[in-house]
């Protein structure tokens, strides 16, 4: 087969396209550009220079050919402004759902598709599994390095077109040791980090220059409007969270959690955390992975990129799915809900804000 | 393993037709450098060996500078086209406001000296600069004008009407300077006959080693230029640093040996490969202007460049698109937009044919293009 293997200049990536190459496929690599190298991309992060030099290095060594994809505009467009206007509309958005979902699985895959190749492979762990009725996305072996609730957005269609090869290996420490084996320079690399496009870890600068009315210190207030502490930032707030909260983390005696940010009056709202769970959810942009029944399924649904999923019902609308909680919770408008039947995802959706909800 | 093979399938034969990136080596050009390579001597030194090498880049000058047309101490050997176009503006441009074109290479775009004041000159869909715009500018109150305006584009292969251009350049005192990078050894050229103030040229564009280029100067006197870097005061105090001079040999015998080849039969095999690009759907960008005889551009509407590129060098073939960046990625290309073609600016490649090509090179390409051409394009959201 002829297979485009996404390389990031990682081991993973790395091993993905050595691996496929010893096994007989014609492998062509690409890396995409998602920013000027000369720009302050973070150490350790996916798709610097020094990554595009690793990548192409382990394609010369191993002699398949490397090409190097401009999507700096695209990645702009379609992750970064978008991370910053979720910000502003008071959610915690999830940057990776929408770069894996547009960038990478839409404009990689087509590319892949044009240039006659038969599948595009990439170094997620995730399993990809041939079911009775086409793939199935399913958890990885190692449960450390699960990246399937980033990965819930992917379409039927492309599933059918992708390879994770690294979704069976047991640890990290197999993959770089297959790496030592195939003699790759980048076998000893350290892991990258989420949030690539941000330098420093500080993406409260990157918004706070896009979205300056978001800028700066302001109040903590009760869901009276009463105000009851001061912030530095609306940014650094997202719903569920007791941390930063100062004298407010508790008020009349009971613990305070945030329950709304509202980034235009740069409030943090925050209220008691017994009382302020919901039972019921709404999310939108759902992408299915099965035939959903039209009277909802019964899963396991896990709202934060680490978290133990809990069982809920979850029913399909016309605006995307209601999520029915079996214990009450605290999902964070903007973060991806995702749908689980043991290790494979049914499907998925991002939590819409709570006002949103009520008036669905 | 070299770079050159394949897992999986056959593999194909390898064409190039990417010489506007580089030439091949000319054979004449590496018989001159092995020969250069082998002198001891510094040109500067006082000893026999210093005379004999000396001997070699005094010769290599004569042969370029009389060639070229113009006095031997107005030929400044750099080491390529990019160090001859910004020595130009920075050394013969002090205080002058710059007239320079859209479509020029990045060498002289991003060469403007910092702080200097700077008018781009737009070009017609041809991709000919507008002689209209290039008046009223030359006409306007200020400065005397430093004029930058290319012989031939690298992406398009389009000659802007340089005649015009010197007889308006002289009508308001502004200065000329050309970049023939891609014109010379091309082309016939001389620059007391054509009349422009400066010209730049590099060594592997016509079949000489990377790493050598030259800046012409037009005049019977040599003309004062102030240095990038001072050095030793190599080439008479304008560009310090030893001169290389296997690669000023090579860059000598391959001007000698490109302008001994008739452009014609390159000018058929373009003519063909276009009509068979047409045939498949393809549009000749700058088609309706005079062009070097070895240089198409061809976009495939629908298609973006970089799918093009990667799936014809899977198939065997060379090209490129837009200039060449040095992370190898495929840029937007700026010629293109200059002249107006929109989308189709985004979805173009560039075939230049080097001095050896062959009909069977040209044959393999119809082939691999016209599968390109006929295959599906995916829709791609976004």
């Amino acid at each position: 087969m002829r297979i485009l293997v996404a390389m990031s200049g990682g081991v993973d990536s790395s091993v993905v396209a050595a691996r496929l190459q010893a096994e007989g496929h014609e492998v062509i690599g690409a890396t995409l550009q998602l920013y000027d190298s000369r720009g302050a991309a973070k150490k350790g992060a996916c798709c610097a220079g020094q990554d595009i030099r690793d990548a192409r290095a382990v394609a010369d060594r191993l002699g398949f050919p490397h090409y190097v994809i401009d999507a700096e505009r695209r990645f702009k467009d379609s992750v970064i402004e978008r991370f910053a206007d979720a910000y502003a509309a008071g959610e915690t958005p999830v940057p990776c759902v929408a770069c894996n979902q547009g960038v990478k699985f839409t404009d990689l895959l087509g590319l892949a598709k044009e240039i006659g190749a038969d599948a595009m492979a990439t170094g997620h762990y995730v399993r990809r599994v041939e079911g009775p009725n086409g793939a199935e996305l399913h958890r990885p072996v190692d449960e450390a390095r699960d990246q399937s609730w980033f990965l819930f957005a992917t379409t039927r269609e492309q599933l059918d077109f992708l390879r994770f090869p690294l979704g069976d290996m047991p640890d990290k420490a197999a993959v770089r040791e297959e790496a030592e084996r195939f003699g790759l320079v980048v076998a000893g690399k350290p892991d990258s980090q989420d949030l690539c496009f941000v330098s420093d870890g500080s993406y409260v600068d990157l918004v706070e220059k896009m979205h300056p009315e978001m800028a700066g210190p302001g109040e903590i207030v009760d869901s009276s409007g009463r105000v009851v502490g001061q912030h530095e930032g609306v940014m650094r707030f997202t719903v569920g969270q007791s941390k930063r909260l100062g004298n407010a983390a508790r008020l009349d005696g009971e613990r305070q959690m945030v329950v709304g940010v509202e980034p235009g009056r740069r409030r943090v709202v925050i209220g008691p955390r017994e009382g302020s769970y919901v039972s019921t959810l709404s999310v939108r942009d759902v992408n299915w992975l099965v035939d959903a029944p039209p009277e909802g399924l019964v899963c396991r649904v896990q709202m934060r990129a680490r978290e133990e999923p809990r069982p809920a019902r979850v029913v399909p609308t016309a605006e995307g799915a209601t999520v029915l909680l079996e214990e009450p919770a605290m999902p964070a408008p903007g973060q991806a809900c995702v749908f689980y039947d043991g290790s494979r995802i049914l499907g998925g959706g991002f939590i819409r804000r709570a006002e949103a909800t009520s008036a669905a | 393993m070299s770079l050159w093979t394949r897992s999986g399938s056959e593999t194909p034969r390898r064409i190039y037709l990417d010489a506007n990136a580089t030439e091949p080596l000319r054979p004449e050009a590496r018989e001159a450098m092995l020969a250069a390579a082998d002198l001891t001597g510094n040109p500067s030194s006082v000893h026999r060996a210093g005379r004999m090498a000396r001997a070699v880049l005094e010769d290599a000058r004569d042969q370029v500078a009389k060639t070229l047309g113009v006095a031997p101490l107005n030929c400044i050997f750099t080491s390529g086209g990019t160090e001859a176009n910004v020595l130009a503006m920075h050394g013969l441009g002090q205080g002058r406001r710059f007239l320079v074109g859209q479509t020029e290479h990045d060498a002289v775009r991003k060469g403007v000296p910092a702080g200097a004041p700077l008018t781009w000159l737009p070009v017609d869909t041809a991709g000919q600069v507008r002689l209209d715009v290039l008046e009223a500018e030359l006409a306007q109150d200020g400065p005397p004008a430093f004029v930058c305006l290319m012989l031939a584009n690298n992406e398009t292969g389009v000659l802007h009407p340089m005649a015009e251009i010197v007889r308006l350049c002289r009508v308001y005192g502004a200065h000329v300077h050309v970049d023939a990078v891609q014109a010379a050894g091309r082309m016939a050229l001389c620059v007391e006959e054509m009349g422009m103030d400066s010209l730049a040229l590099s060594g592997h564009k016509m079949g000489g080693p990377k790493g050598a280029g030259a800046l012409l100067l037009r005049g019977p006197a040599p003309a004062r230029l102030d240095p990038l870097f001072e050095g030793g005061g190599q080439e008479q105090g304008r560009r310090g640093g030893t001169p290389p001079l296997p690669a000023l040999a090579g860059l000598t015998a391959a001007l000698q040996a490109s302008l001994a080849q008739p452009a014609q039969p390159l000018a058929v095999l373009r003519g063909k490969l276009e009509q068979a690009a047409v045939a498949a759907g393809a549009v000749v960008n700058g088609g309706d202007a005079p062009r070097l005889a070895n240089t198409t551009n061809l976009s495939l509407p629908g298609r973006r460049a970089q799918g093009q590129l990667m799936r014809l060098d899977l198939d065997g073939v060379c090209v490129s698109a837009g200039s060449a960046c040095s992370s190898g990625k495929v840029a937007a290309s700026h010629v293109l937009d200059a002249m107006g073609l929109g989308d189709l600016a985004a979805q173009a490649i560039r075939v230049s044919l080097p001095w050896n090509v062959t009909e069977d090179d040209i044959n393999q390409f119809i082939r691999a293009y016209g599968a390109m051409a006929q295959s599906a394009v995916p829709t791609i959201a976004g």
